[in-house]
C-alpha cells in the first residue's frame, strides 16, 4: 500500500472523529506552540547578546590603571598611576595592535546660542572611533595634528544634535564647553542605548590633549600626560588572549613592576562581561526548551491514549481489513500514520499559534524574539517523532490482533 | 450432468482437506473442533457446509478462509500447502484468491458503498484494476448501481449484504466464502441473495456457503454436513436430482 494512500486513509479516519481528533491534537498544538514561543524568545535574547558583543568589538581590549599598593595601604580601583601618552605610543608600536586610543571623561555644561545642555565630554585619540566601533556620519574625524596641538574641535553625538542644536546640521557651528569655544567638525552615527540602559549618543568627543588641558582641568604633575584608560583593537588574525599576555608583559615593564608583585593595572576583554550574561541566558533558554519539551511529551501521551482507545474501538474493522488481505504491516502503518498525521496537523496549527504568540510578545512586551527556520524544522521533527514514538505501541497492538478474534468482537 | 459436476471429477481440487484437525484448549480440557476431516472442493462448485452450532462448521470456515491454521492435517488451496505459508502469505491469499461475506455484513460505518467495496484493492490489486471503476462495476453487478455513495446506515440489510458481496468480488477472487449470508435477512431478501450467489457461481466463482439453514443447503449443488467436528455426509444435490428425474 502506498504511503499517499496511508495518509488518505488516516485523514478519512480522523475526519470521522473530528472533535476527538481535535481534542487529541490540542496537546500537540500547545506543545509545539510553546516550543516555538520559548525557543524564539531565547533565540531573540541570544541574538541581542551577540549583537552587543559584536558592537563592542570582540577583538577589543581595555587597559586600565588598577589599585595602588603603597606601604601596605591599598588604594581603590583606579588609584594607581594613570595610563599615559607614552603608554599609548608604546602600545602603538606592538605589531598586533590595530588601533589604540586613550579615553578621558568628564561631564561638562555646554551652550549653543542660548540653549544649554549637560553631557559627557570624552577626550580621545582619532583611533577611538574605529576601536569602539563608532562611525562618523558627516564631517570628519580629528587629525593627529589637532590632537597634538590641542585643537578646539569636537565630534557630537545624535542626542547632542537634537538637544543642543535643535536637530539642525551642527557641522561648522561653534559652541562652548565649560565656556571654551569649540567647532563641530563631525557628527557621530547613533548607537542607541548601551546594554546598561545608558544613552550612548549623549556625548561630545574632543581631542584628548584639549580635554586634558581645558575640559577636565587636571594640571597636577601626575596627570600631565594622563590618558585615563586605553582601548585598543587587536589584529583579527591574532589570538586575543596571547595579545592580552603580551600587553601585560609590556606594561609591567613600562610601569616598572618588580617580578612577583601584583599588576597595578588591568587588561580586560569587554566581551567577557557579556559572555557571563550570555551564559545565564543560555541556561534560561535550556530551561524554557525543557518546559516546552515536557508539554510536548504530555501531548504525546494524550495521542497514545487516544490511539489505544481507537484500536480497541475499531477491533472489528481491523479484523475485517485483515480478512480482506491487510498484512500486519499494513495495519501497523495505518495506525502509525494516523498518529503521525495527528501530530503533524497539530504541529502545523501549533506553529501558526506559536508564530502569532511570538509576534505578540515581541510587539507588546517589547521583548527581543527571533523565529528561525530551524526552530520550525525542529518543531515539526519533534511532532513527527512524538507521533511515531507514542503511536507505535498502539499500532503494534493493532497489527498483532488475531483476525478471528477481531472479527468476532462486537 | 452439469459442468460443475464434471469439474469435480476431473479437475485438480481447488481446495483439498486431508485429515484436518483443530484443537482448542479450554482450561484443562481439549476441545476437538475439527476431528480429522477430509474432502475436496473443485473449481466452480456451489457448495454448502452445514451443521448445528458446535459442529465445527465455523472453525472449518476460518480454516478455508486461512484466518486460522489447523492443529494437524493438510490443507491445500490452489495447490499451496497452507502450513508452509507465513502470515503475510496468508494475507495475500485472502486478498487475491478469497472473498468473504459475513452474516452481519461487516461494512465500515460512515463510509460510502463504493469506498467499502474498494477496501480489498487497497491491500493488493492483482489484476491492476482502476479501483473506482472496478468498485462501480462490482456494485452494478450486484444491482446497486444507484446506491454507490450511500452509507451503510442508509441501506437495507439486503442492500448492505450486496455491498459486502461486491466487496468480496472486487479483486476477482476464485473462491467466495459466505458465513450465514442470509442469517440476518428476511426470507425474500435471503432468496435474492442466494440467486445472486448462483449467478456469480455460473460466472465461474467457487461459492462456499456456511449455514445451518436446511433450505440454503438444499439450494446448493453439494452439501457437506458436519456434526461434532466430523464430516457426517457429503451429498450431491445434482446427482440426486438427476437420479430423481
Amino acid at each position: 500500500m502506498s504511503i499517499i494512500k496511508c495518509f488518505q486513509i488516516a485523514f478519512i479516519a480522523l475526519r470521522l472523529n473530528a472533535l476527538r481528533s481535535l481534542l487529541t491534537m490540542l496537546g500537540i498544538i500547545i506543545g509545539i506552540a510553546s516550543v516555538i514561543v520559548m525557543v524564539s524568545i531565547s533565540d531573540g535574547a541570544q541574538q541581542q547578546i551577540d549583537e552587543r558583543i559584536n558592537s563592542l568589538g570582540t577583538n577589543m581590549l581595555m587597559v586600565r590603571p588598577g589599585s595602588s599598593f603603597f606601604g601596605g595601604r591599598r588604594g581603590g580601583a583606579g588609584s594607581a598611576p594613570p595610563m599615559t601618552e607614552t603608554d599609548v605610543s608604546v602600545l602603538k608600536e606592538l605589531n598586533f595592535v590595530e588601533g589604540v586610543s586613550g579615553y578621558l571623561r568628564s561631564s561638562g555644561a555646554m551652550v549653543f546660542s542660548g540653549t544649554n545642555w549637560q553631557a559627557e565630554v570624552a577626550g580621545i585619540h582619532p583611533d577611538y572611533i574605529d576601536v569602539r566601533q563608532w562611525e562618523i556620519e558627516e564631517g570628519r574625524n580629528f587629525t593627529e595634528r589637532e590632537v597634538k596641538t590641542g585643537g578646539k574641535v569636537a565630534l557630537v553625538g545624535q542626542t547632542i544634535i537634537n538637544e543642543l542644536f535643535s536637530g539642525n546640521d551642527p557641522i561648522g557651528q561653534r559652541f562652548r564647553i565649560k565656556n571654551i569655544p569649540f567647532t563641530v567638525v563631525g557628527t557621530l552615527k547613533g548607537k542607541g542605548q548601551s546594554s546598561w540602559g545608558q544613552d550612548q549618543d549623549d556625548i561630545v568627543m574632543v581631542p584628548i590633549s584639549t580635554h586634558r588641558m581645558r575640559v577636565s582641568g587636571r594640571r597636577s604633575s601626575a596627570s600631565v600626560n594622563s590618558v585615563g584608560s586605553i582601548s585598543l583593537t587587536v589584529d583579527p588574525g591574532f589570538d586575543i588572549s596571547e595579545a592580552e599576555e603580551e600587553i601585560k608583559y609590556v606594561m609591567r615593564d613600562k610601569r616598572k613592576i618588580s617580578p612577583g608583585s601584583e599588576d597595578n593595572f588591568s587588561v580586560r576583554n569587554l566581551s567577557e562581561f557579556i559572555e557571563a550574561r550570555s551564559a545565564t541566558q543560555r541556561t534560561l533558554g535550556v530551561l524554557l526548551a525543557a518546559t516546552a519539551a515536557i508539554s510536548l511529551v504530555v501531548g504525546g501521551i494524550g495521542i497514545m491514549n487516544i490511539m489505544l482507545v481507537s484500536v480497541t474501538e475499531r477491533t472489528k474493522e481491523i479484523g475485517l481489513r485483515m480478512a480482506v488481505g491487510a498484512r500486519g504491516i499494513d495495519i501497523l502503518n495505518q495506525f502509525l500514520v494516523e498518529s503521525v498525521v495527528l501530530c503533524l496537523v497539530g504541529s502545523v496549527i501549533g506553529i501558526g499559534i506559536g508564530f502569532g504568540l511570538t509576534e505578540l510578545i515581541g510587539s507588546l512586551g517589547e521583548w527581543p524574539v527571533l523565529i528561525k527556520s530551524t526552530t520550525i524544522l525542529i518543531a515539526v521533527g519533534a511532532a513527527a517523532f512524538v507521533g511515531v514514538f507514542f503511536g507505535f505501541y498502539p499500532a503494534r497492538r493493532a497489527s498483532q490482533l488475531d483476525p478471528i478474534d477481531a472479527l468476532r468482537t462486537e | 450432468m452439469s459442468p460443475s459436476a464434471i469439474q469435480v471429477s476431473t479437475g485438480a481440487p481447488l481446495i483439498a482437506c486431508n485429515g484436518l484437525r483443530k484443537e482448542y484448549r479450554m482450561g484443562s480440557e481439549v476441545v476437538h473442533a475439527l476431528d480429522g476431516v477430509s474432502f475436496n472442493i473443485g473449481e466452480g462448485e456451489l457448495i454448502s457446509i452445514m451443521g448445528a452450532s458446535g459442529s465445527g462448521k465455523s472453525t472449518l470456515m476460518n480454516m478455508l478462509g486461512v484466518l486460522d491454521t489447523p492443529t494437524s492435517g493438510g490443507l491445500h488451496i490452489e495447490g499451496n500447502d497452507i502450513a508452509k505459508m507465513n502470515r503475510d502469505d496468508l494475507a495475500r491469499l485472502r486478498n487475491h484468491t478469497l472473498g468473504f461475506v459475513f452474516q452481519n455484513f461487516n461494512l465500515l460505518p460512515r463510509t460510502s458503498a463504493v469506498e467499502n467495496v474498494k477496501l480489498p484493492l487497497m491491500y493488493g490489486n492483482l489484476h491492476g484494476f482502476n479501483a473506482d471503476e472496478r468498485a462501480k462495476e462490482c456494485l452494478e453487478l450486484v444491482g446497486l448501481g444507484d446506491r454507490m455513495d450511500h452509507h451503510p446506515n442508509q441501506l437495507s440489510g439486503g442492500q448492505q449484504q450486496r455491498v459486502a458481496i461486491a466487496r468480496a468480488l472486487v479483486n476477482g477472487p476464485r473462491i467466495i466464502l459466505a458465513d450465514e449470508p442470509t442469517g440476518a435477512l428476511d426470507y425474500k431478501t435471503g432468496k435474492e441473495i442466494l440467486q445472486l450467489f448462483r449467478k456469480l457461481n455460473e460466472s465461474g466463482i467457487t461459492m462456499i456457503i456456511v449455514t445451518h439453514d436446511q433450505e440454503v443447503g438444499e439450494f446448493c449443488d453439494r452439501q457437506l454436513v458436519f456434526r461434532d467436528g466430523k464430516l457426517l455426509s457429503d451429498s450431491n444435490n445434482l446427482q440426486s436430482m438427476g437420479a430423481a428425474e
